[in-house]
């Protein structure tokens, strides 16, 4: 019968095309208009390393102002300090760990052509190629050895590798960064996590560096801050070392623990580090550590901006419009075919039979509704590409999931719609129809 | 085959309470060709309803072969319309989309016969009637007196052992009205059962029995004789 049902509602679609056509176009609005918020929610609540996100680790410790707190929700602050960042690091205490921070600095390019520019550089550990799956196009990330020698090694994105060696294996080739000569030891391929989530202090939509150095040049090269440092006191000595030893905070703190065990020791690890430190005098706030995994971390800094879930809500709003007219087009086209639907139940179809076959069109016209708004999507995609041009590529996309999630919305939606309509269609009085047609 | 007993149907309206059919005792058997008539309002079309399940009734019991059908559900009233019931109507509600083979498949489709039984049935019923050449044409392409011949070929094609027919040459002028009772006379010939419900006393009298109809009941014999002398019992 199912395939009897689909004939009905194809001769019923041509009997009314105009009201038909209406009610796809309402449905495909209100779809179009809810998978463009929806994708973009999506992508920037989205999971960006699901096969561990679960294992990885923000380090938190209350290391602010006695007297005030950080955040009047009593959230400890929201990245460490130089001294802490280098104890942990110092300890080791994580499977994989790493203290980073953003910098930037001039680059000179090999050549005599070529114009120096200023580059976006990640300050980071060894561990946080590995840690966070950075993929390889050529080479590596550096050995610890590396961190442990301060050697002056540089990984390089693809797209400065590009720009740069124009796109060729520039692994053991030299490049002036900061006025210093760097060896590549290794190239990126396209890396682009969305949302940034090892540093959302910046921006969690950022795009990522141009190039990776180890974190500990920072003092050697008196690399520059970039991003936010927050103080609550002023630094005790002078100069850029009395700055690194300050209470500022400026890095972010990861680390990777695979089991359970693994994070309760890094708890224990944590406490016993602050109980440490505060008989050396500092952390003098009660004990206040967290740490949260990426999802909990990105939750937490509440990454999905309130805009896009306010529009989130609007477009939801507006399906529900669209469907309120799709429901009083649809029960004007079910009401004018009483007399069908009367002599169809004269003949032999119960109820059921006629709710089916209802239920069968307007199923139909919610796919095609659905194929209508994922165009509308694309659209809707393109004017949020132009209205906010910074934001990247990845969150203005539809991918499979977000279709087949258009196309299932526009079914269940359609056919709630539907039940009205075809509950009064069911409900016709056969007998009052037969004769009065 | 078909047994009313004081069947009693009344409509309600907030102000009005209309009795229909007051008391409605009626049996038709196996073969029958009835006419019902009576004056407008008198209920005949509500009995043919009632008949034809297509309505409920308040009072009374109806069995139809035997059964009490006042406690079936939905699919069983509408399963038992499928298989024993054919209706005629005076608009002949062929559905104006469909062509004539897809009009006569519909009560065919509810049944659940096979592809290859539906084409050989919907054939043999347009056969029948004198429209096998016609099955693609669309039902205002046709006469009235055509489309009424296809409402009697939808309504043949389930081979119903019982046909309902409302006013069927209403619609009709005196020739098309001629050959429609003709063919309802053949198909009683061949054992269906045919209750009709008519206006037209010239009609009525073709019939096997007649009915007369009054203030919702079956009239009197004798008081029907008396009143309606054209009105004739076979």
């Amino acid at each position: 019968m199912f395939g009897y049902y689909v004939k009905l509602a194809g001769i019923s679609i041509r009997r009314n095309p105009v009201l038909t056509g209406l009610m796809i176009l309402a449905i495909g609005l209100g779809i179009g208009a809810c998978m463009t918020t929806i994708t973009v929610n999506y992508v920037m609540s989205s999971d960006p390393i699901p096969h561990k996100s679960d294992q990885l680790h923000y380090v938190q410790i209350d290391s602010w102002d006695p007297n005030n707190p950080f955040s009047d929700d009593g959230d400890p602050p929201d990245q460490v300090t130089w001294t802490d960042a280098t104890n942990f690091m110092r300890d080791k205490k994580a499977f994989r760990q790493s203290a980073i921070a953003s910098s930037n600095g001039v680059i000179i390019p090999p050549g005599d052509d070529s114009k120096p520019f200023m580059a976006a550089m990640r300050i980071t550990y060894a561990d946080f190629f590995p840690m966070f799956d950075l993929p390889f196009q050529f080479g590596s990330g550096w050995p610890s050895s590396a961190d442990d020698n301060h050697e002056y090694v540089v990984v390089l994105s693809r797209k400065t590798n590009d720009e740069v060696f124009g796109g060729e294996d520039s692994v053991g080739r030299t490049l002036n960064v900061v006025g210093k000569e760097f060896r590549v030891i290794g190239v990126l391929d396209e890396y682009f996590p969305v949302p940034k989530f090892y540093d959302v202090s910046t921006g969690a939509f950022d795009a990522p560096e141009d190039i990776y150095l180890p974190f500990v040049l920072k003092e050697d090269l008196e690399l520059n801050n970039n991003g936010n440092t927050n103080c609550w006191k002023a630094q005790e000595s002078e100069g850029f070392l009395g700055f690194l030893q300050s209470e500022c905070i400026n890095y972010q703190m990861w680390v990777e623990l695979p089991t359970n065990a693994d994070k309760q020791a890094y708890e224990d690890y944590l406490y016993s580090y602050v109980t440490e430190q505060k008989s050396l005098g500092r952390l003098e706030r009660p004990m206040n550590n967290r740490l949260p995994n990426v999802m909990e971390w990105l939750d937490d800094q509440e990454v999905v901006e309130d805009d896009a879930q306010i529009l989130l809500w609007l477009s939801f709003m507006f399906l529900g419009v669209c469907l309120l007219n799709t429901i009083g087009l649809l029960l004007a086209k079910f009401v004018s075919r009483s007399a069908e639907i009367g002599l169809r139940r004269a003949v032999g179809a119960s109820r059921g039979d006629l709710f089916i076959q209802h239920t069968v069109e307007t199923a139909i016209i919610g796919i095609a509704g659905g194929i209508l708004g994922l165009g509308l999507s694309l659209l809707g995609l393109e004017g949020v590409k132009i209205l906010y041009s910074d934001v990247p590529e990845q969150i203005v996309q539809l991918d499979i999931t977000m279709v087949t999630l258009a196309l299932i919305l526009a079914l269940i939606a359609s056919v709630a719609a539907g039940l009205y309509p075809t509950w009064k269609a069911c409900n016709i009085a056969p007998a009052s129809q037969l004769k009065s047609q | 085959m078909l047994e009313m007993k004081e069947v009693k149907k009344v409509f309600r309206t907030e102000l009005v309470e209309t009795h229909a059919l007051r008391d409605f005792s009626l049996t038709v058997n196996e073969g029958d060709f009835i006419a019902v008539t009576g004056p407008s309002g008198s209920g005949k079309t509500t009995f043919l309803n009632i008949a034809g399940l297509l309505e409920s009734f308040d009072g009374g019991t109806y069995l139809l072969d035997g059964d009490d059908v006042s406690n079936l559900n939905d699919r069983q009233r509408s399963r038992l319309r499928n298989e024993k019931i054919g209706f005629i109507f005076q608009s002949f509600n062929l559905i104006p989309d469909l062509d004539l083979f897809d009009n006569v498949d519909v009560p065919l489709r509810y049944r659940g016969f096979n592809a290859a039984e539906r084409q050989r049935r919907i054939e043999a019923s347009l056969e029948r009637v004198g429209l096998a050449s016609r099955m693609k044409h669309l039902p205002a392409q046709l006469s009235g007196g055509q489309q009424q011949r296809v409402a009697i070929a939808r309504a043949l094609a389930g081979e119903p052992r019982f046909l309902l027919a409302d006013e069927p040459t209403g619609n009709l002028d005196t020739a098309m009205a001629g050959s429609v009772l003709e063919f309802l006379q053949e198909i009683n010939d061949a054992g269906t059962t045919i209750v009709m419900v008519t206006h037209d006393q010239q009609l009525a009298r073709q019939a096997k029995r007649n009915i007369f109809v009054r203030d919702g009941r079956v009239s009197d014999l004798d008081e029907l004789n008396d009143e309606t002398p054209a009105v004739v019992n076979a």
